[in-house]
């Protein structure tokens, strides 16, 4: 499954993107932040306040109930501003 | 290309000569058929929205800024919001430019347009989408500051504000 971060959740975990193998557990985006939260301080730390957070799964908006499969793309990144 | 984001700066003249270039004639079949498309039509109004970089933000000076965005997700984002104009409003062309990379205060970095045979389709539709651009369009911006500082902008509920008065009841 690919993983990508943006804004300052790309700065807080120090990447913009990583594979990882699905675990069995995860089923939905909320199981997949429980997940991710304990592979690092950075992780954690970025994840923690999910209403700071958008996701979307292969670019389309998502709630944290939504399910995942393996093949998705899923990201996490603060609510927009451009324009 | 009616979506696009780039590094490079846009060239206004030229994007207006292409939103006000008359659309392609129907083909003779469809023209036989009596009704005239909207895509037959030419455009009696053209409606532009370009939005700069200011020099201040709350309260702070502003040097340089950097915008990032979802590659994939953008354009597709982009197209939805353009796709959903086109359908509310009967218009000709519409458009819509962002850049993206480190941009300076007065410089251009977004670009909305629309052609329709009356104004108030064209501007509502311009207001539209940036509307939903500035509400659903994965893009980010950070300022550095005068004084040296790098911080991402926050978010406002005044463009959340803005979007809903679109949602029809």
């Amino acid at each position: 499954m690919k993983i990508r971060y943006f804004a300052w959740l790309r700065e807080h975990i120090g990447t913009s993107s990583e594979d990882i193998p699905l675990d069995q557990t995860c089923r939905t985006v909320s199981d997949l932040v429980a997940f991710l939260s304990a592979r690092s301080v950075g992780h954690r730390h970025a994840l923690s306040d999910m209403t700071l957070v958008r996701v979307a799964v292969n670019h389309v908006y998502v709630d944290i109930d939504h399910p995942i499969t393996a093949g998705d793309e899923v990201a996490f990144f603060p609510p927009v501003t451009g324009g | 290309m009616t979506i696009r984001i780039q590094e490079d700066d846009f060239d206004l003249a030229s994007i207006y000569a292409e939103l006000r270039a008359p659309l392609s004639p129907p083909a003779a079949s469809t023209a036989q058929e009596g009704t005239l498309s909207v895509g037959t039509l030419s455009a009696g109004a053209i409606s532009l929205f370009i939005g700069l970089v200011r020099d201040i933000n709350d309260d702070q000076r502003i040097d340089a800024m950097t915008l990032e965005h979802y590659p994939g997700m953008t354009e597709a984002k982009l197209t939805a919001i353009r796709d959903q104009a086109m359908r509310r409003w009967q218009l000709g062309k519409a458009i819509i430019i962002h850049r993206v990379g480190k941009l300076y205060p007065n410089d251009q970095i977004v670009l909305v347009g629309a052609t329709s045979p009356h104004r108030h389709a064209a501007c509502d539709a311009t207001a539209f989408m940036m509307d939903y651009l500035k509400t659903e369009a994965p893009f980010w911006k950070s300022e550095q500051t005068t004084d040296g500082n790098t911080k991402w902008v926050a978010s406002r509920d005044s463009d959340m504000t803005a979007r809903s008065r679109w949602q029809k009841t």
